[in-house]
């Protein structure tokens, strides 16, 4: 007898559920010290901001707040095509699709945060 | 348009006229897809975002070209939906979490936090905005 298994893009629904609020609170306490940081400083100017990009604490920071972002965004954007893309094959392929520009991203943040 | 009284026990279904005028969503409601729309908004919109931050830290000048660009009205209107939706992303997220600790649950209390968050999300955004340009 067969059984048919249905494709949701998630092994663990509770890890996804406690990642998804874990990686929310890291991102929110980076918004407020990156905002304060910003805020009370001298006004923005390249070389205000490329150093702030230069510090290794913002580097490590902002890689955290990177990594966290994708996991988020992979649970919610996973979510909403669960409920809205019911076709299995469409799903599976919309997921593809996220996966891959959520890698590009992180990879492009490496890029721009190391070069 | 007929009778209220005539239409009051027909079966209704889903027209836009329905879905515009007639179902209204109440205010927790608003909160819950603003949260859903302004996150797939975020995550469309990463692409641009990361453009516009790679730029800027590539060089002087393209520090400045970015830094032009952003005043261009189409492009400031843009980044001030984004920016909205990342405050009511965060406000709707911080409500929701107190939601998950069984904290706010009753309609009253809901009801004023779903507010709150609507209001908080537009205040952030008013005063980045500000503080921007």
């Amino acid at each position: 007898m067969s059984v048919h298994r249905v494709v949701t893009g998630s092994r663990n629904g509770l890890t996804d559920w406690l990642a998804q609020r874990v990686t929310a609170a890291i991102m929110a306490v980076y918004t407020v010290i990156v905002l304060i940081v910003l805020l009370g400083g001298p006004p923005i100017s390249y070389a205000v901001w490329k150093d702030l990009f230069t510090q290794g604490w913002m580097r490590v920071a902002t890689l955290l707040f990177a990594a966290s972002l994708c996991w988020h965004m992979w649970v919610g954007v996973r979510n909403i095509l669960m409920d809205y893309a019911k076709p299995e094959g469409l799903r599976l392929a919309l997921q593809v699709m996220t996966l891959l520009t959520i890698a590009a991203y992180l990879g492009w943040t490496l890029h721009i945060l190391w070069r | 348009m007929s009778s209220v009284a005539a239409k009051k026990n027909r079966p209704k279904y889903l027209n836009l006229q329905a879905l515009l005028f007639e179902i209204r969503l109440p205010l927790p409601g608003w909160v819950s897809i603003l949260h859903r729309i302004s996150g797939a908004l975020l995550f469309l919109a990463m692409v641009w975002l990361l453009w516009m931050l790679d730029r800027s830290l590539s060089s002087e000048a393209a520090f400045e070209t970015i830094r032009q660009y952003a005043r261009l009205w189409p492009v400031k209107l843009a980044l001030l939906v984004l920016i909205w939706a990342y405050c009511h992303h965060l406000c709707a997220g911080i409500r929701h979490l107190f939601l998950d600790l069984d904290k706010g649950t009753e309609l009253a209390s809901a009801r004023l936090t779903a507010a709150l968050s609507i209001g908080a999300g537009l205040a952030l955004t008013a005063w980045l905005g500000a503080k921007l340009w």
